[in-house]
């Protein structure tokens, strides 16, 4: 391009550029706006949960135009996501940057010992609850929790538990298992929920806690069978997901026995010391999020408990949670020394 | 012949004129990514997956395979030309690869990859068109120490394949071993060898080791030797493909033993890097030219790159059956199947045939599409082995300090890249083998988590590693790959009757290497 070419198209940008600028300024005395490329951090490797998440957020922003700035999804999953987390310490007042979350939020810190802790960050939004089901192969005797714990315990230490990660939800769950019933496992760790689904339906291992959208497709084939579910009450969805059963017909771990319960949090973080309008912009874009028909058919899909929370309930929600992580973890023995 | 009937269906699918242009520009897309060290095929899927959200989850499976296929066969143009791999999988292909470049016979090897990275896709295509669900029941078999075995025997099939001594790919491996240990404990999951410093944390990827120990690497030494390419003489002319299809046939037999190999990996899922090292050291020792490797031969081409395509391939099927990823490629693309509101699992061919098989259809038209598109332009990049020393250096210098940016978008990890490249400098001027570090670094992870695994299943015992039959022919056989070169010496010096077929076996060494 020649420099007189290259002036001529500079000078109409520049035009442009300014009264962008302009027009940006007297919009953020109103309302916060992204100004450049918003970052999305998934503290998760490509493929799972979180990051399946994050991407389908992602695409919906893009389809339906919520954004006027385009939202760049980033993985930063080493470390159970300790990278991701210490990002977000490391860039207080940028508001350019959000992240997803998962239980890793509170237990990666416990048992790496990273210096970051979820106060570290501004909380905008919960988006869901993911739950966590209690699964055997269908192949196996155990029509139901008690059946299976009681069978766990009388062989002792011979029934194998397989889970994602070490010393996450997974693993969390099967100690707190253990310390409410006295039935012990063995727990095997595998990279990620696909390969735990896998182990369970090749009988390498006897139980899985896996998330629902983990195991449904199991489920629906006959190969795998659903205990029960580590919530407070049933989940609500009712249609038939098999020939004879829907979500709500999974009985909750309570009745069936076993004293336990466990949500994940599936919910948007940003850096601390960030402006108040910013962190509203993203409660409202989120619950533009929500409403979309691709957003609610896929938290059918998933079985997602659609609890939505944000400002000072979600807080206080985070730091119960944040206190039952501390607490389970140091009953595991969890807590990095 | 259910099978045939729903594959004609998929063709159908296929016929939509916009299918087939979401298919070449997503093998052109694909070859780019391939091109790029760092910017694999799994990041390449995530950057534009969500571009495909407004289109029918058929085209825009179409088009991202057809990204996956472009990225494998992409991934050899570095390896060739420059001795940089640009996929992990391609590293195999460097070692004949790039001394043919160096030859001036880089159209050759580019149009032998390509063709036969074909080859290896279009066996493992037929296989899943055919043998779906019976493949996918064998890959449930694999636990722990099914998997460990077979990462072992990986180890061990490669120990004494190199022109190096094997105590040196023994070093070198375990060099890889303790940079692949440096991040978490898989299975404590605590920090370990970070010494306090956060930045360690996400450990050391291994293409970061493959930019650096390989491309920074090779341009040291090249800037050494006097700033000129060695292979400066790269003959451009499209009769270069004719001639060296008339070669191919040959090599059958490596290309169907890279075939199985890489359908194997790709099932269990040991993925495309394992299946295209195993494939090259299998077809070292077993072809009569097996001497010549490493010295630019043709079927040191065709034996990994029939082994990693086949192995991309057939690491979908697992996708598809089981909704477990065989590779990280695939693994994005499973969350692209969930966001288009597919369940990928063992009821997906049932529920969504149209898509099944339309996908089936797209992997054998991709392949076709993607062997037109790269080899009418292997003239295109072979030619840019005449652009003169002093001018790329910088560019490839720049492409790979972009890739390791890349991977984890951490600056940090361009001046790993930059220490590797000075350790790969070292390496080679101390004449220790690369390949078995990138190999232990990729790995690494794998196998010790499937070790401890299996160590936690049978409380401690090793006895888990000869429980069954599948699990312990895998494993002897290992050990009888290990202990290869040192049974071969004995053969030999305590076998007089031998010496005859020995001697054989030099003199068509020596007439094989005659010019």
């Amino acid at each position: 391009m020649s420099y007189r070419l290259l002036v001529r198209s500079l000078i109409p940008a520049t035009v442009v550029a300014l009264m962008v600028s302009v027009a940006g300024v007297e919009d953020a005395k109103a309302e916060w706006k992204p100004t450049k490329t918003v970052e999305f951090i998934i503290p998760a490797g490509t493929g799972g949960g979180a990051d399946q998440m994050a991407r389908m957020i992602q695409g919906i922003v893009q389809k339906h135009g919520l954004m006027d700035q385009s939202l760049v999804v980033v993985n930063k999953a080493g470390g159970s996501g300790g990278e991701g987390f210490l990002d977000i310490k490391d860039s207080t007042g940028n508001p350019h940057k959000i992240i997803i979350t998962l239980s890793s939020l509170f237990t990666t810190p416990l048992a790496t010992g990273i210096p970051f802790s979820w106060e570290d960050a501004t909380p905008v939004a919960m988006l869901a609850l993911d739950e966590f089901i209690l699964w055997v192969n269908a192949d196996s005797p155990y029509k139901s929790a008690k059946e299976y714990i009681d069978a766990a315990k009388a062989e002792a230490g011979k029934f194998v538990m397989a889970g994602t990660g070490s010393k996450q939800e997974d693993q969390i769950i099967t100690v707190g298992l253990e310390q409410a019933t006295g039935a012990k496992f063995k727990y095997i760790s595998e990279k990620g929920g696909g390969d735990v689904a896998k182990a369970l339906v090749g009988n390498h291992a006897q139980s899985t806690v896996n998330n629902p959208i983990e195991q449904v497709s199991f489920w629906k084939a006959g190969k795998t069978r659903p205990l029960c579910v580590f919530d407070n009450e049933r989940i609500k969805l009712t249609e038939k997901v098999t020939a004879d059963m829907a979500w709500s017909d999974i009985p909750t771990c309570k009745e069936a026995g076993v004293n336990i319960d466990y949500v994940m949090l599936r919910g948007i973080f940003m850096p601390a010391d960030v402006p108040a309008d910013a962190v509203a912009y993203y409660v409202d874009l989120f619950k533009k999020v929500r409403e979309t028909p691709e957003w609610q058919d896929f938290m059918a899909k998933g079985a997602f408990n659609t609890t939505f929370m944000e400002g000072e309930e979600y807080k206080a929600w985070l730091k119960k949670a944040a206190d039952t992580h501390k607490d389970l973890m140091t009953k595991a023995g969890f807590i990095s020394g | 012949m259910e099978a045939l009937s729903s594959l004609i269906d998929g063709f159908g699918v296929l016929g939509d004129p916009m299918n087939i242009m979401y298919m070449f520009i997503g093998i052109t897309l694909g070859v780019l990514i391939g091109v790029l060290p760092g910017l694999g095929g799994a990041n390449g899927v995530a950057i534009l997956l969500p571009l495909t959200f407004s289109m029918s989850p058929t085209s825009a499976i179409i088009m991202l395979s057809c990204i996956y296929w472009g990225a494998l066969f992409g991934g050899a143009i570095t390896s060739v030309l420059f001795n940089i791999p640009g996929e992990p999988w391609s590293v195999a292909t460097t070692f004949d690869g790039y001394p043919m470049a160096q030859q001036g016979r880089a159209g050759e090897a580019l149009t032998g990859a390509f063709t036969s990275s074909f080859i290896g896709a279009l066996i493992a295509v037929v296989i899943l068109t055919f043998l779906a669900p019976l493949v996918a029941d064998f890959a449930l078999e694999f636990g722990p120490a099914e998997l460990f075995a077979v990462q072992l025997l990986t180890f061990c099939s490669f120990v004494g394949m190199g022109k190096e001594p094997p105590f040196k790919t023994i070093a070198a491996m375990m060099f890889g071993f303790a940079l692949a240990a440096v991040g978490q404990d898989p299975t404590t999951g605590q920090l370990r060898m970070t010494f306090g410093w956060y930045e360690l944390l996400r450990g050391f990827d291994f293409l970061i080791a493959v930019i650096g120990l390989f491309g920074i690497g090779e341009i040291l030494l090249t800037m050494e030797e006097g700033l000129a390419f060695r292979g400066k003489s790269a003959k451009i002319n499209p009769r270069i493909v004719l001639q060296t299809w008339a070669q191919m046939p040959k090599y059958w037999i490596t290309a169907i033993r890279g075939a199985i190999v890489g359908c194997w990996m790709g099932i269990t899922p040991g993925g495309a890097t394992p299946a295209s090292f195993m494939s090259y050291g299998l077809a070292k020792r077993m072809s009569k030219r097996g001497g010549n490797f490493g010295k630019g031969e043709l079927e040191g081409v065709v034996a990994p790159e029939t082994a990693a395509h086949a192995a991309g391939t057939s690491a979908l099927l697992p996708m598809l059956t089981l909704g477990i990823p065989g590779s990280p490629t695939a693994a994005v693309l499973l969350g692209g199947l969930l966001i288009w509101g597919l369940q990928p699992g063992p009821l997906l061919f049932i529920e969504q045939p149209e898509f099944v098989w339309g996908l089936i259809a797209s992997m054998y038209l991709g392949n076709i599409a993607g062997l037109i598109v790269v080899l009418t332009t292997v003239p295109l990049f072979a030619a840019i082995l005449r652009i003169p020393f002093s001018i790329i250096a910088p560019v490839i210098i720049a492409i790979c300090a972009v890739g390791a940016y890349t991977v984890n978008n951490a600056l940090l990890d361009m001046s790993f890249m930059l220490i590797f490249g000075v350790i790969g400098y070292v390496f080679k001027k101390l004449s220790y083998p690369l390949a078995p570090v990138v190999l232990a670094l990729v790995l690494g992870d794998m196998a010790e988590s499937n070790f401890r695994n299996a160590m936690v299943l049978s409380d401690g015992s090793l006895s888990i590693f000869w429980s069954n039959g599948l699990v312990g022919s895998i494993c002897g056989l290992a050990v009888f790959m290990l202990l290869w070169p040192a049974i071969s010496y004995a053969l030999r010096r305590l076998r007089p009757t031998a010496s005859r077929s020995q001697g054989e076996h030099v003199a068509g060494k020596e007439r094989s290497t005659a010019p």
